[in-house]
């Protein structure tokens, strides 16, 4: 190796670095430029942009939620709920990327109503998609060819009685039209894009997207600025790994206490069965096969009670996996293949596809959860139950502890508060006293006991011991491994995948699913997957790793193609397929790659995912 | 002249989304599925908001046909600059049977009710493909047609319109009023931004059911059944040209 790549092996060491130095090696081959969007290349300097009106038009509302999902529509209800209740004015304006509430929301899922129960006692009155009680539950592993069945205890995380499979698209789509009956300002198909901050520092609101940027970074003849909504205090509940969430930590320094959040991806399949194979309220999970014991992951199969024989069936793989050669997408089509699932989707029809990264981390990677003038809600700080494998439960109760903390402080007479945006730190206090604590407390070490020689194995028997007998009381608390972008090992050290062709029926292709999830945006705009360095992809990604982009985006946006001209790659961003997962953001082993929000609108099209 | 011009706007189920046949085969799944405005109808109300900023016309009224929904869309035309509009209420088993025929004797019963100048229309649907309701519209009306519009110009009592046609494009001059049908290179439509969502808000729609225009909306037309297209079959690979001939021999086609 070049001594130029040897440093960045033994340090993981800033892009820039690297690349100053080989520069001075070799730059006869220029990297074409990949991205052209204004937070990397900002719009101050840029001549295109010269006499264009930047003025903003500006709103104020009394409460800003970014994010129509669970933990955002909760927190907004919950503050209407108060006002009425209170008999108070409350102005609550909520912003959703996705063109329809729902439409990005992507889970297995078994609910736990314990969260809807307190937001909405006569949620069944109201007709919410609570259709199919859990009614068998059936955990195995899996090797190869058989399967051992695992007797799910009482007591044990993963049990399920009382809950219910739900779609969750649906579930959310629901809580859009019961926010809407409150009085609560829905919004979606508009992104938030920007964070704004008043002078003291503190949170100001946000503003949406720009639209009418053209691929090369120009304004086009339809360029309009976004808009700004401001507010007294504004909540952030973009699910797993929020792009503002990113900059808040930087900015506010939320997460100096805690540890690096730790993820997987989620692909999700919904399928059409044969009448005969449908078992309503059967839930079925598994570990093991195709994945080895080291690499953290399992599936679902749940099978649906709401007229069609439907099963909603995934595969979860944890994203500190070590082999740049894994395809997360492919474990998931070859894992179909397995005797024990095949039989079921023989002669069935699969209709949705899509994927989601989601949080492993725990108690031990939540933030800071109030800074002045805002708050983290829902799966963005993360309070997913990861052995249960449910996080809307705790989501939604974030959002509600979020609103009953902040209604005093924003109806209150005087502003009562060191900032101009209000600062709530009630809201960890009530959080830190609530089941949703003890809950992630008692689980906190399962997820980190996978780290060791026997990988699953180990794990299990830790939960067996230690969560099953002694419910989760042990006074200490593991640690994760770090970062799960530095977990990959370099392709070298690695064999490569040997995984099967998909056969058409049970199996598919990546584009045929991607066109599947209904994911769109339009053409025309800078490429939302923002590169810091563009050079950075070929140069380290690829020549190190190998390119793992490649296998870990279920969606195929990232190609490593021939140049044009002359030897060499570069990497193609196929911007419009994106379904908005994070996963590159999380994975990308050089961390060059920042994901931000699109046009919004832009995403994928799910339907009661 | 009351400068009023009438816009048909439909809520049609988006282009990106891969479609479904209900597996009864009467019709395509439309529950929780992405919908949007017509593309083409879109450019309608882009044309003629740009006519009102010209001050060639003083009003442009939405009209959407359907059920609750078709506010929505109706609510996006006037973000773009619609003035008001019309939401025809039109549901269920009705909604499902309502076709070009139907649709345009509504407009033509509006057109008179509102007095307009001028109807524009999406050129087609992009999920019945039909390419009728203008045509229809100005039969009903007895009013000059000019369809697959790529430019419009008023000229007096007069409209100039740039058609896009087979052979090429036809410049024809028709009088007003008059039913334009926009085809997509008419031009490009502005965004739905949000603080005209907001604005729109505070703009009326007024509700009203076929029956109070006098229009029977019974469908002459039965769907006997929606069939996905066949699935594509493999090719076959040959090694030789004599193969090759075999098997056109073989298939009856040498």
């Amino acid at each position: 190796t070049t001594p130029a790549l040897k440093t960045v092996q033994t340090e993981h060491a800033a892009p820039q670095l690297y690349t100053t130095l080989h520069r001075r090696k070799c730059s006869s081959v220029s990297t074409p430029r990949i991205t052209t969007h204004y937070t990397i290349h900002s719009r101050d300097k840029d001549s295109r942009w010269e006499g264009i009106e930047m003025e903003r038009f500006a709103d104020e509302a009394d409460v800003v939620i970014v994010g129509g999902g669970p933990a955002g529509l909760s927190a907004a209800i919950r503050l209407k709920q108060l006002a009425n209740e209170h008999e108070k004015e409350l102005r609550v304006c909520l912003v959703e990327k996705a063109s329809q509430i729902g439409a990005h929301t992507l889970s297995g899922a078994c609910l736990e109503p314990t969260a809807l129960s307190e937001l909405f006692p006569d949620w069944k009155e109201r007709g919410a998609p609570m259709n199919t009680p859990v009614t068998e539950d059936v955990f195995s592993i899996l090797t190869e060819k058989h399967r051992i069945p695992v007797p799910i205890l009482p007591g044990l995380p993963m049990r399920n009685h009382g809950n219910y499979i739900v779609r969750l698209g649906n579930f959310v789509h629901w809580l859009g039209e019961q926010a809407e009956e409150l009085g609560v300002e829905l919004y979606p198909g508009y992104a938030a894009a920007e964070v704004l901050f008043h002078e003291d520092g503190s949170v100001k609101g946000i503003a949406t997207n720009d639209v009418g940027i053209a691929k090369d970074g120009s304004p086009k003849d339809v360029f309009e600025r976004g808009m700004e909504l401001h507010a007294k205090v504004t909540l952030f509940g973009e699910g797993c790994h929020g792009h503002l969430a990113k900059q808040l930590y930087k900015q506010f320094n939320l997460r100096e206490n805690c540890e690096p959040q730790t993820y997987a991806i989620g692909l999700k399949e919904v399928w059409v069965i044969d009448e005969k194979k449908w078992r309503p309220g059967r839930v079925e999970h598994s570990v093991g096969w195709p994945l080895n014991r080291n690499t953290y992951g399992g599936s679902f199969l749940y099978h649906l009670n709401e007229g069609e024989p439907l099963v909603a069936l995934g595969f979860v793989v944890g994203l500190d996996y070590t082999n740049p050669y894994l395809s997360p997408f492919r474990e998931f089509q070859r894992w179909k293949h397995h005797p024990s699932v095949a039989p079921t989707l023989e002669g069935g029809s699969r209709i949705a596809y899509g994927a989601r990264a989601l949080n492993e981390g725990g108690i031990q990677s939540i933030p800071k959860l109030t800074f002045p003038g805002g708050l983290l809600i829902g799966c963005s700080p993360g309070f997913m139950n990861v052995p249960k494998i449910k996080g809307t439960h705790t989501a939604m109760k974030s959002g509600m502890l979020a609103a009953e903390a902040i209604f005093p402080k924003v109806t209150a007479e005087g502003l009562d508060s060191e900032t101009t945006g209000l600062h709530v730190p009630e809201y960890a206090e009530a959080l830190k006293n609530s089941w949703v604590w003890k809950e992630l407390h008692s689980v906190r070490n399962i997820r980190p006991s996978f780290h060791n020689y026997f990988g699953l194995y180990g794990g299990m028997i830790y939960t067996g011991v230690f969560y099953w007998i002694f419910r989760g009381k042990e006074p200490w608390t593991l640690k994760h491994a770090g970062l799960d972008a530095n977990q990959l090992k370099p392709a070298k050290e690695c064999t490569p995948i040997e995984y099967p062709k998909p056969d058409g029926k049970i199996s598919f292709d990546l584009l045929s699913s991607v066109a599947l999830s209904g994911t769109n945006h339009e053409g025309d705009q800078p490429p939302h997957l923002t590169l810091k360095n563009d050079s950075v992809p070929v140069e380290r990604n690829l020549a190190i790793y190998d390119g793992p982009e490649q296998r870990f985006c279920p969606a195929g946006v990232y190609e490593y193609v021939p140049l044009e001209t002359g030897d060499g790659m570069r990497l193609q961003i196929n911007a419009q397929n994106c379904v908005h997962c994070k996963t590159c953001d999380i994975k990308d082993p050089s961390q060059n790659i920042n994901w931000v929000v699109p046009e919004g609108g832009g995403g994928p099209a799910y339907n009661g995912m | 002249m009351s400068g009023r011009v009438l816009v048909g706007v439909k809520r049609v189920i988006d282009y990106a989304v891969k479609i479904r046949v209900k597996p009864d085969k009467s019709s395509v799944v439309t529950d929780g599925v992405k919908h949007s405005m017509n593309p083409f109808c879109e450019i309608a109300v882009e044309e003629a908001v740009k006519m009102k900023e010209k001050k060639l016309i003083k009003e442009v009224v939405a009209v959407s046909c359907g059920p609750q929904q078709a506010q929505e869309t109706i609510r996006t035309a006037l973000a773009m600059g619609a003035d008001r509009g019309i939401h025809v209420e039109v549901t269920g088993k009705d909604y499902e049977t309502l076709g070009p025929l139907q649709i345009s004797k509504i407009m033509a019963a509006l057109a008179k009710k509102e007095e307009a100048q001028l109807i524009i229309l999406g050129k087609q649907a992009i999920d019945d493909d039909c390419n009728q309701t203008g045509q229809m519209t100005a039969a009903l009306l007895d009013w000059p047609q000019g369809t697959f519009a790529s430019e419009v110009s008023l000229e007096g009592d007069k409209i100039k319109v740039v058609r896009e046609v087979d052979g090429g494009l036809e410049t024809i001059k028709i009088n007003i009023p008059a039913v334009i049908t926009a085809d997509l290179r008419l031009n490009t439509p502005r965004y739905a931004t949000l603080p005209n969502i907001m604005k729109a808000k505070k703009k009326k729609i007024a509700n009203m059911k076929p029956a109070d225009l006098g229009v029977d909306i019974t469908s002459r037309l039965e769907v006997l059944r929606v069939d996905e297209p066949p699935q594509r079959q493999a090719g076959v690979k040959v090694e030789t040209v004599e193969d090759l001939v075999s098997k056109l021999k073989e298939a009856g086609l040498v």
